[in-house]
């Protein structure tokens, strides 16, 4: 076998060939800035996983003070919005069943005067749980309401009637996100979203496209070796991918506000590393693809478990044990675990090993499938 | 060093169960231009694909340039050019960053210099910041051309260099390798085109994977065993159709205003053709057969793919 070393011109002349492409081709250029910023304002914006001001219909039975001030409390707790106010039962049924507002709080006759008597009146609350995230974190901010909001007006003759304490007291405290703030959450995972897209699909693109145009054969008759064009191929990408993430870091800092607890060098090092993992599966799938279409079919049958199973979109030790075994594959479970681990909890690298090997082993996997796909020569 | 540039036997390639190529030998001597014909997936790719190491034989030995068809494919990339049926450089670089590229990947020293006395030799200099994608057929063809000369090689692979250029076009192309051959280059060029045949210094005609003809086009020619007759006249389609039933008629093509008569046995075809030379007013005239004459009879001896 005639073998010839590894030449940094002839690698350097690929890199430089895959920028010019990549200049020309106006609609990769818009997707690598273009799906950074959708994707931000996307799901920084306008998802919530905590919604607040959902629209409320009382239907007020008892005109008492204590009504007056529970409605209140409702209002301040900034879940509630009163909208509308109801006459009868049967505007009830109406109102839920077509979707006028979210919940509907019943306060019955003289609840007030049972309440001042001790009698444990009852407060009725019936919500549209068709979504039951959409009414969660209300429902649980109603719990702490019926202690906290009538405690003042509960003094003086009315003492009785207050709750007993409790035998012992939960104190909750919400670490690294203290005011549930969902951007905290979706924002650092992004990172990881936009890249595994970006990437795996770029790269798979890359040699499909040699392929596809004829061009692979030309490259093939070259004296170019398959890793100076491997790896000649993926270097415009990891740059791609920085630029991606800096920019994503820098709208996080600025619109956000997403806290950065943790170490920046730390965190690049750990994007290193997710983008070399999506990469190389890029370069896999362009290894078994026969043309840019398979490429792509292949790249979003990864990208949507990646999505749903990795903990990006629902958490992740919510899923069952199956999804959970199926997520724990996939890099960008550990790189969510990672992004947040470093951003949010200031996780230092030693404390961050345990998501950090699945990556690697997946990398290493991907690889061994990928050379043994990648094909010298046109057979 | 011998004095051949090819020197291949017994070459095989299957993909799958179909035999692209059976047996493949050829010789090709230094500063040779050598034409290979043949139909339509008949395993011409293929042939000269094995040739410069970018499809491994199944079986066969050989070598391209003093280097082994199988084990040396690096040092045979090094020093061949090949040029590909398909325009294959990149449509979204420009003349000159194709020609760049191409330098870089064979490591040329000096590559500016080459590649401006490239463009200027071809006459390409104007139009080095084109977009290839956007030449046309008979310029994309000349880039390639120069693509595939930069690094100076000893021999060309060239694989069909000439399908859809315009004649002007294709007899500049045809100085062009013929200079290179003056100058020891060795040329392996496949086509369709017999004027192009009729200008190569040896044959080989490659049909179903198998060498059925090679030598001169002379040899080629004389190897067919052909008479072949011209015959002009009016009705000359309904006389084609009688004419293809008689006996040692083994082909009958239409020219426009003749058509040619060929068999393989002189005398049977003189028998079977003398009632219609009796005719007045067909005139009859002995030809030479043509290449295209040959070719088609010995498609038809060897029948239908397989």
């Amino acid at each position: 076998m005639s073998r010839q070393p590894f030449s940094f011109s002839r690698w350097s002349g690929i890199i430089i060939k895959e920028f010019i492409q990549l200049r020309r081709d106006r609609l990769t250029f818009g997707m690598i800035v273009g799906i950074p910023v959708i994707q931000l304002l996307l799901f920084g914006f306008a998802i919530n996983t905590d919604p607040k001001n959902l629209p409320t219909a009382i239907l007020a039975a008892d005109s008492s003070s204590w009504s007056r001030s529970l409605v209140a409390a409702m209002q301040t707790s900034g879940y509630f919005r009163i909208t509308r106010i109801l006459a009868s039962a049967a505007e009830v049924e109406e109102t839920l069943a077509h979707g006028k507002a979210q919940f509907v709080v019943t306060i019955p006759e003289n609840f007030g005067r049972k309440l001042a008597r001790g009698e444990r009146p009852v407060l009725l609350v019936e919500a549209d749980a068709t979504d039951p995230s959409a009414v969660g974190g209300a429902l649980s901010a109603l719990n702490q309401l019926a202690t906290s909001a009538l405690a003042r007006d509960l003094q003086g003759p009315y003492a009785d009637a207050r709750p007993a304490a409790p035998p012992f007291e939960i104190r909750l405290h919400r670490r690294y996100n203290p005011e549930g703030i969902t951007a905290y959450n979706i924002v650092p995972g992004l990172l990881g979203v936009i890249l595994t897209m970006t990437m795996v699909l770029m790269t798979g693109l890359a040699m499909t496209r040699e392929r596809e145009r004829g061009t692979f054969e030309n490259l093939l008759a070259t004296p170019a070796l398959p890793i100076e064009v491997m790896t000649g191929k993926i270097v415009p990408y990891i740059l791609i991918g920085l630029i991606q993430v800096s920019l994503i870091l820098a709208a996080a800092f600025a619109i956000f506000r997403v806290p950065m607890h943790g170490s920046l060098a730390t965190l690049y090092l750990v994007v290193l590393l997710f983008i070399a993992a999506n990469l190389t599966l890029g370069m896999t799938f362009s290894s078994i693809a026969q043309n840019q279409l398979q490429a792509m079919q292949m790249t979003f049958f990864f990208f949507l478990p990646s999505m749903l199973l990795s903990g990006f979109m629902f958490p992740f030790s919510g899923m069952p044990g199956w999804a959970q075994a199926v997520g724990s594959v996939l890099p960008l479970t550990h790189f969510l675990v990672l992004v947040r681990g470093i951003m949010l909890k200031g996780n230092a690298l030693h404390e961050l090993w345990p998501a950090v090997w699945p990556i690697l082993v997946f990398m290493l996997a991907v690889i061994g499938v990928g050379l043994r796909f990648y094909k010298r020569t046109l057979d | 060093m011998n004095d051949l540039a090819i020197d291949v036997r017994g070459l095989n390639k299957s993909f799958g169960p179909k035999r692209a190529v059976k047996d493949f030998a050829l010789q090709v001597r230094r500063g040779e231009i050598y034409g290979f014909l043949g139909p339509n997936g008949s395993g011409k790719t293929t042939s000269i694909r094995m040739l410069c190491g970018l499809l491994k034989p199944d079986s066969g030995s050989g070598t391209c340039l003093g280097y082994d068809v199988i084990r040396e494919t690096a040092a045979i990339k090094r020093e061949v050019g090949y040029m590909t049926q398909r325009f294959s450089l990149w449509e979204d670089l420009t003349i000159r960053e194709n020609l760049e590229f191409v330098a870089r990947m064979y490591g040329m020293p000096r590559r500016h210099a080459v590649v401006a006395r490239s463009l200027d030799a071809l006459g390409l200099a104007s139009r080095r910041d084109q977009l290839a994608g956007t030449l046309s057929g008979g310029w994309k063809q000349r880039l390639a051309l120069a693509a595939c000369m930069l690094h100076e090689p000893q021999l060309l692979l060239l694989d069909e260099p000439t399908a859809g250029v315009d004649p002007k076009a294709r007899r500049d192309f045809w100085e062009e390798i013929h200079g290179l051959a003056a100058r020891g280059i060795s040329v392996l060029v496949s086509t369709h085109y017999m004027d192009e045949a009729e200008r190569c210094h040896r044959l080989a005609y490659l049909a179903w994977g198998s060498l059925l003809a090679t030598g001169t086009p002379e040899e080629v020619r004389q190897a067919g065993s052909l008479v072949t007759w011209a015959v002009a006249g009016p009705g000359l389609w309904s006389l084609s159709a009688r004419l293809r039933a008689l006996p040692g008629v083994a082909q009958v093509t239409a020219f426009g205003n003749s058509l040619h008569v060929a068999g393989e046995d002189e005398t049977m075809l003189e028998a079977a053709l003398a009632p219609f030379r009796a005719d007045p007013a067909l005139v009859w005239r002995r030809e030479q057969p043509g290449l295209e004459d040959v070719f088609i009879h010995l498609m038809s001896r060897v029948g239908a793919p397989p």
